[in-house]
């Protein structure tokens, strides 16, 4: 496979490894950097700094004194009452070869629970598109998402900020061509009509703030829609 | 009892030692100066966070037995301690406060797609690297030192900082890039 040409950019690498995005965003953000060597490089620069801000801060006088003791003290208890490690047995990894297809890389892996993608219960979006949710909040979801081949989103904006991460297939829209382990990144100022590729798209999008549909007609269907 | 007349630097062993010999002998002598040295900063960092001070100190509690029973795990070629520090503090305030999880990936994980083989070699030495980066941050521009703290202290994206400090969003993303590329070239450059 080669390597992703659309990349999250230094500010939202730095929003993840400082800790700042959302749990859903971040899962888009840490899924590409599965596929993606020089974002992951990039993060691992970033956590290093991290490290030397931390190392920079002003250290808090108020601190209690007996926090050592304390910790070591809670330490003695739990280990007194462990019995002793059992040498570490090294889990059986399954190999990439007798994976289940498509590849689906780790963290967004255990977000989906194991077991065949189309075992699962699909929910209608619109026609061609049907979507498995993951995470819900009052103001952001996060969904697995499938297209079948050719098949186009209304044209819509963004509320806040929409992120969207390919894994198989592909689409294309006004900015440009998305392939497995590209990330697409909406805003209110992108009004956009991805249409998916002939071979379908799989996706994890994280949504934050809402679409708003732009088109002549989809407008009038705003409120009736669930995006 | 230190000797008040030597520099720390030359004769105190340096953090990753330190935390190696956590992770391979159960130290005690060790952790309590890793405890001296990150406690402190870290109340700090969960302070700025918005934690009072008394959850603050039950999180340091929480982080620093973290530190203890994950420093096994310690890879000194990997990453400095304070940035290995810092990764366990930020993950655990993520799952206290917010009660998220911190998703990762799995660097064992068959289908991630693998680094080229080169990019390895050229990588400096971590505790190296962390002393360089606190140096070249005391160097940074002030107003884009100040927006590098605000993206790891404050528990929020760029785009929720730009519009509660008034900073316009394209103003608050050239920032973050130019520290960034400065601290970058830092990182890579090995002359």
């Amino acid at each position: 496979m080669s390597l992703p040409s659309h990349h999250p950019g230094d500010t939202l690498l730095i929003d993840y490894a400082g800790g700042g995005l959302c749990e859903g965003a971040a899962l888009v953000v840490a899924t590409h950097t599965a596929y993606c060597p020089g974002c992951r490089r990039m993060v691992g620069e970033m956590e290093a700094v991290g490290g030397a801000l931390l190392d920079g801060i002003e250290p808090d006088e108020t601190l209690s004194p007996d926090g050592l003791e304390a910790l070591f003290a809670r330490i003695d208890r739990e280990e007194a009452g462990r019995p002793p490690r059992p040498p570490c047995q090294p889990a059986a990894r399954p190999t990439a070869a007798d994976a289940p297809r498509p590849l689906i890389p780790e963290p967004l892996r255990s977000y989906l629970g194991g077991g065949d993608l189309e075992s699962r219960r699909w929910r209608f979006l619109q026609p061609g598109i049907r979507c498995i949710d993951l995470k819900a909040g009052p103001n952001v979801t996060t969904r697995l998402v499938r297209m079948k081949g050719g098949v186009a989103v209304p044209q819509h904006t963004h509320g806040d900020m929409e992120l969207t991460v390919v894994l198989d297939g592909g689409f294309s829209d006004e900015l440009g061509s998305f392939q497995p382990g590209d990330v697409a990144i909406g805003d209110p100022s992108i009004d956009h009509r991805p249409v998916s590729d002939p071979e379908g798209c799989l996706c994890l999008a994280t949504t934050i703030g809402g679409l708003r549909l732009t088109g002549p007609i989809g407008r009038l269907f705003n409120r009736f829609m669930d995006f | 009892m230190q000797d008040t007349h030597t520099p720390m630097a030359d004769t105190a062993p340096n953090l990753e030692d330190l935390l190696v010999a956590v992770g391979r002998g159960r130290d005690r002598l060790a952790f309590g100066t890793l405890f001296a040295h990150f406690a402190p900063r870290l109340k700090t960092y969960l302070r700025r966070l918005g934690c009072e001070s008394g959850a603050a100190e039950e999180l340091v509690q929480e982080v620093m037995l973290l530190v203890w029973r994950r420093a096994e795990t310690y890879d000194p070629v990997q990453a400095s301690a304070s940035t290995w520090v810092f990764t366990i503090a930020r993950n655990k305030r993520i799952d206290t406060l917010r009660r998220e999880q911190r998703p990762e990936i799995d660097p064992n994980d068959p289908a991630l797609v693998p680094e080229p083989d080169e990019a390895a070699d050229r990588r400096l030495e971590a505790r190296q690297s962390n002393d360089r980066l606190c140096a070249a941050l005391k160097d940074l521009p002030p107003e884009q030192a100040e927006l590098l703290r605000m993206a790891y202290f404050e528990d929020k994206p760029h785009s929720v900082i730009s519009a509660e400090h008034g900073i316009p969003l394209g103003t608050v993303k050239s920032r973050l890039r130019l520290a960034m590329e400065r601290l970058r070239r830092v990182l890579r450059d090995d002359a």
